[in-house]
């Protein structure tokens, strides 16, 4: 619980003595492309492999003669948009961006860089900690789009290639009774996710005490406790905007 | 001028700093020296907050530190330069960024007098033409350097310096002391340096407060530090061979 309330009380810092716009705008630019343009091969490859492997099992799983085969791709939306792109990839972001956020202000922690802002008078969470966070919830929904389209795209080839299941079928099932909800609800997820990454792994990370090895727990423990936030936020958020009134 | 009263402050159990007390003059370098793990950084830390005290009262110039509100332990932060001990350089920025900071983030000023600025307290620290470098291709000198020209350019009331000797040869640390003694006396700062280095001790102590224990035993000038009758200051200072030997004649 203690635990807990100062991780809310280092979010209230994010706000207090603020940086002016020019200097925070320069910050989330460049937070921009180390988050969001660097994780985008990565984003790119596990999501295109993620589609073929689903539609290959889905189709493994789909043998009976009287379900149609546009209903492989139609699954395979459903969990790409539902929970693939935005929460199997929010563990994956965990551990590239989160693990680095840590580290990051970690480093910085030990060899007294955030001290060294402190004694300028100038707040080193709101300076180091709100361009994290602003740009992961700007970036992080973009990622997940590029993670779906690469995921139902890595399933339209699997399917065109071994001959599962033809393009005209795939594209079908992927439109057929498709629920625009489900792309808001994606979006809502990732919005959530890229928050509770950086803000908890930056938490972590401003908080090392100790040396180089401590940088390294500090950035495990960012990656464990961001991926248990995702998990239980995912929880929360179906039943919160999926359960039936 | 800088004062502090009743100092104190503990880290679970254990007592690192007891019941301290002192004032730090304008315009001289003000020492405050002992062996490892004494309480040194950590009461220049409580000096400035960044660690803070359990008990005890900062004042900069009467103004009280302590119980300023947030607005104004920022005020009073402005006026402060300090050098850390490994630099504390910002990795991702070149030196003259690094220089450049403290002016980019308080100063309002033209770009062209931010740079001319810039240059002229590198130029000050002997690192003319080290602007596009960064922190990684410095010696420890040259980071300390950078460390102290960062600490300079926005003109502070109040300097710190924690360890600006440590990990450097006799010779770099000579000069590091020799710049701190200038630049206070050139920019009036009011000016604290902890080490353990008995060279800067002999070399720019004009004021030295001497902790044991974390407990202040003894407190003057470079000129009485070899009879202060103060048994384990004796202890400190006379802790290499040449001055063992020193001892042995005097005693």
């Amino acid at each position: 619980m203690k635990e807990i309330g100062k991780y809310f009380i280092f979010l209230g810092y994010l706000f207090t003595n603020r940086e002016s716009f020019k200097t925070h705008y320069s910050l989330i630019l460049d937070e921009c492309v180390r988050i969001g343009v660097n994780s985008i091969f990565l984003f790119v490859l596990v999501s295109t492999f993620i589609g073929a492997v689903s539609t290959v099992q889905t189709a493994f799983n789909l043998v009976a003669p009287y379900i149609p085969k546009y209903v492989i791709s139609q699954v395979v939306r459903e969990m790409t948009v539902l929970e693939l792109a935005p929460t199997v990839m929010a563990i994956v972001y965990a551990g590239k961006v989160g693990s680095s956020m840590s580290g990051n202000l970690g480093t910085m922690r030990i060899t007294e860089q955030i001290d060294a802002l402190e004694v300028m008078g100038i707040n080193s969470i709101n300076y180091l900690v709100l361009p994290k966070i602003v740009a992961s919830v700007l970036m992080y929904p973009l990622l997940v789009i590029v993670s779906g389209v690469c995921a139902l795209m890595g399933g339209y080839l699997v399917g065109m290639i071994t001959g599962i299941l033809a393009p005209t079928e795939y594209i079908y099932g992927v439109r057929y009774l498709f629920n625009e909800f489900t792309i808001t609800f994606a979006l809502i997820k990732a919005v959530t996710f890229g928050f509770l990454v950086a803000s908890i792994s930056s938490y972590k990370g401003y908080y090392t005490e100790g040396g180089a090895l401590e940088v390294g727990i500090s950035s495990t423990k960012a990656v464990t406790t961001s991926v248990i936030a995702i998990l239980l936020a995912d929880y929360l958020l179906a039943q919160l905007l999926l359960s039936p009134a | 001028m800088i004062e502090i009263q009743h100092i104190s402050k503990s880290f679970g159990d254990k007592k690192i700093l007891k019941d301290i007390s002192g004032t730090f003059e304008k315009g001289k370098p003000n020492l405050i020296i002992g062996a490892s793990g004494t309480g040194k950084s950590v009461l220049l830390k409580c000096i400035v907050e960044l660690v803070k005290p359990d008990e005890g009262y900062v004042f900069f110039d009467r103004r009280n530190f302590t119980e300023a509100n947030r607005n104004g332990k920022i005020e009073i932060r402005r006026e402060i330069g300090m050098l850390f001990q490994g630099g504390a350089l910002f990795d991702s920025k070149t030196v003259e960024e690094n220089v450049r900071f403290p002016l980019d983030m308080l100063a309002v000023m033209p770009k062209d007098e931010k740079q001319d600025r810039v240059n002229l307290v590198l130029n000050r620290v002997g690192l003319k033409g080290a602007n596009k470098k960064m922190p990684s291709e410095l010696s420890g000198g040259m980071r300390k350097r950078v460390g102290i020209a960062r600490a300079i350019v926005n003109n502070p009331k109040y300097l710190f310096c924690d360890e600006p000797n440590s990990g450097l040869d006799p010779q770099t640390s000579i000069l590091i002391d020799e710049l701190i003694q200038v630049l206070t006396s050139d920019y009036d700062t009011t000016t604290i340096v902890v080490t353990h280095d008995m060279n800067s001790v002999m070399g720019i102590g004009e004021n030295i407060m001497f902790l044991y224990q974390g407990e202040k035993l003894w407190e003057g000038g470079k000129d009485d530090i070899t009879h202060s009758g103060v048994e384990q200051l004796d202890d400190f200072v006379f802790a290499n061979k040449v001055m063992i030997a020193m001892r042995g004649k005097t005693s």
